[in-house]
């Protein structure tokens, strides 16, 4: 049962021999980015030794970390060959259900809100999830559909209602601001759910199989791999991962209106797609994208720092997305051809 | 099999009917003719865009930065306009821009081989970039009447205004070239099987070429129409317009993994997706409800031909043909 999935897996848990090269291709992806990441901080802590001080350090985790919890469901997503493009939606309905539930009970627990968030977060996941694996309808239609419908939803239940800072309660807004050890607390979420998507989708065979899936989703079904409850479940866990990235949201701004986190899907696939990970699924890892959040969310911080006009942010941000699939189409070639020369005099 | 995929243009066009007669009998001043005009009005630029991108789909390929060519396209002609140049100077740089625009889709789709979902939601935040770039978040609002008015004028003696006319025109042409013609043929061959198409002697790759530049070649065009009829050229012009684009080509029963689809379903998916819309608007439906419907629509375009075609497979009591799950 378990060899057919490690053919397929382009990161079998123990890389042997003439899968090597698809090893040395995960460690080129992230390592590139991470250069890409730490020349960009230099040279702009160059220009002004300002961008690197306590303050600005924090800002720029506080900023990074909602686009990583979201780039972490949208990586497990797109490794099954799928695609979420309602996660700025389920955001922006769970930030408002978070400030609602503080409407009506004040001195809510931090916690309850949490789960409240991630409740209505796997709901929408839920819903994604049955539609495609049941309806077998494709992810980029049906999440586009529920795009528009969450949307929808959030804006009749807020009605032109804005929620604001006063309304909350004052230990949810430090979450949202407060530091431990020097790291904010939005970010140490973001840490968390990082570090257990990246040990699940390595270590765990559910987790392999998700590759497994992205690479070849008929030979997946062949070995045996529940596709549909796999997909349902990546859908679920990426709903979920948008309802906490809600509540962190309504932590750190605090005043709410029914259009948050909209637009924030592109990004989100930007993040992924430059953090390495394959746009028809199969290859890159939780911790690219994580990268390509903190690099596009650095950008953003980094170019009022460089003098350059702000304008310039979403016009970098396409060169990168373009370079990034660029790089790793080469990159692959390259890798194939190896293997194909290693295969071929019998090594 | 083909009588099914004939059947959901028909149902598509069947709901449009009797949305509008519903409507006409229910909502107060739906049946009236200045209605319908600012209808039109409203529904050409996702129409006009419509066209090339349902060829792009049924060869199998998407193009989601159509909205952000006519961003771009708006940008540049409020920019050029402030510069002193005349507008009739102006519109052939604007086909210029699409041009370069789409070869650029084109480039890397075919000949760098990256799939166009990702190559074009890099170039939806690039083309939107430069827009801003161009213009930054300034408005450009002085055209001269001379264009504004003329570009939303109506056919002498009706409401309907002359750019329906044309793009109703191109629909045709679009269809009978889809339909009736070998590119056409050719374009359904590419969408059901790459390789096939290759093997039976069809260039696939400089026709995708040539489709995402006409492509982007239509949507510059539509932020010039877009420009003229607001009269205001601004970066964020038609912003998420790609997405009603692409619903109304899915909900015309064009299929998303391409080789399906029927430019007449296309057109009666247009129209139904602004009809109902506006038929709510005048209802005094909310325009939060407005989304939710948009949503259900396409959830329910590709919903209703997979569950039909299942149960229609029980019923002969086979198993489902195995349809990909797994597919962007």
């Amino acid at each position: 049962m378990s060899t057919p999935t490690k053919a397929v897996a382009p990161l079998p848990t123990r890389p042997r021999g003439d899968v090597r090269g698809a090893r040395r291709l995960f460690l080129v992806r992230e390592l590139g980015i991470a250069l890409v990441l730490v020349l960009l901080i230099a040279v702009t802590t160059i220009y002004n030794p300002r961008f690197l001080n306590a303050q600005s350090r924090k800002d720029l985790m506080l900023g990074a970390s909602i686009l990583v919890v979201l780039a972490v469901g949208q990586a497990i997503v797109v490794i099954t060959r799928n695609v979420d493009l309602s996660v700025g939606s389920v955001l922006g309905l769970s930030a408002f259900g978070t400030g609602k539930l503080f409407l009506a009970v004040p001195d809510a627990p931090i916690v309850l809100a949490l789960l409240a968030g991630v409740g209505l977060g796997l709901v929408c996941g839920i819903v994604n999830g049955a539609l495609i694996a049941v309806a077998r309808v494709p992810a980029l239609v049906v999440t586009l559909g529920t795009l528009y419908v969450f949307r929808g939803i959030d804006h009749s239940w807020a009605a032109g209602q804005q929620i604001n800072a006063a309304d909350m309660p004052s230990g949810f807004k430090r979450m949202g601001t407060q530091t431990l050890l020097g790291i904010p607390i939005l970010a140490l979420f973001a840490i968390a759910v990082l570090l257990i998507a990246g040990y699940y989708l390595r270590s765990y065979r559910s987790g392999r199989e998700m590759y497994a899936i992205g690479s070849d989703p008929a030979a997946a079904r062949l070995s045996g791999i529940p596709v549909g409850w796999r997909v349902f479940t990546a859908m679920a866990v990426s709903g979920g991962l948008a309802g906490l990235a809600g509540v962190l949201y309504a932590a750190r701004f605090g005043t709410l209106d029914a259009a948050a986190g909209n637009g924030i899907e592109l990004q989100v696939i930007a993040a992924v797609v430059v953090g390495g990970v394959a746009i028809f699924g199969g290859s890159g890892s939780v911790y690219g994208a994580a990268l390509g959040a903190l690099l596009l969310s650095t950008i953003g911080a980094a170019l009022p720092v460089l003098r350059i006009d702000p304008f310039w942010q979403q016009a970098v941000v396409g060169a990168l997305i373009l370079a990034a699939i660029g790089m790793d189409r080469a990159l692959t070639a390259r890798i194939a051809s190896r293997l194909r020369g290693r295969r071929a005099t019998g090594a | 099999m083909l009588k099914r995929l004939g059947s959901w243009d028909v149902l598509v066009i069947v709901v449009l009917a009797i949305v509008v007669i519903v409507s006409s009998a229910t909502v107060e001043g739906f049946a009236s003719a200045r209605f319908w005009g600012f209808l039109l009005l409203d529904v050409i630029p996702i129409a006009f865009i419509a066209l090339p991108m349902t060829l792009v789909i049924i060869t199998g390929e998407i193009d989601l930065s159509v909205a952000s060519v006519l961003g771009l396209s708006s940008a540049v002609m409020g920019q050029m306009w402030a510069s002193g140049v005349p507008l009739p100077a102006i519109l052939p740089i604007i086909l210029l821009l699409g041009v370069v625009c789409g070869a650029m889709n084109g480039l890397f789709v075919t000949g760098f081989g990256l799939p166009s979902l990702a190559v074009t939601i890099g170039t939806l935040a690039l083309y939107r970039g430069l827009a801003y770039v161009v213009l930054g978040d300034k408005a450009v609002a002085d055209f001269p009447f001379s264009w504004t008015g003329n570009m939303i004028e109506a056919l002498p003696g009706t409401t309907v205004p002359w750019v329906a006319l044309v793009v109703l025109g191109l629909a045709v042409v679009f269809g009978v070239v889809l339909h009736a013609t070998p590119i056409g043929r050719a374009l359904f061959a590419m969408g059901n099987n790459d390789q096939a198409a290759t093997f039976s002697g069809i260039s696939v790759a400089r026709t995708k070429f040539w489709l995402f530049v006409l492509t982007a070649t239509i949507a510059a065009l539509a932020g010039f129409f877009w420009t003229m009829r607001y009269a205001s050229a601004r970066a964020d012009n038609g912003a998420g317009l790609e997405l009603s684009v692409v619903a109304a080509v899915l909900l015309g029963g064009v299929s998303i993994f391409g080789g399906r689809g029927t430019l007449v379903g296309v057109m009666a998916g247009v129209l139904l997706l602004i009809t109902l819309r506006n038929a709510l608007q005048l209802a005094d439906v909310p325009a939060d409800t407005l989304t939710v419907v948009t949503g259900a629509l396409l959830i329910i375009s590709v919903v209703g031909p997979n569950a039909a075609s299942m149960i229609r497979a029980r019923l002969r009591r086979r198993p489902p043909a195995a349809t990909p799950v797994a597919g962007v």
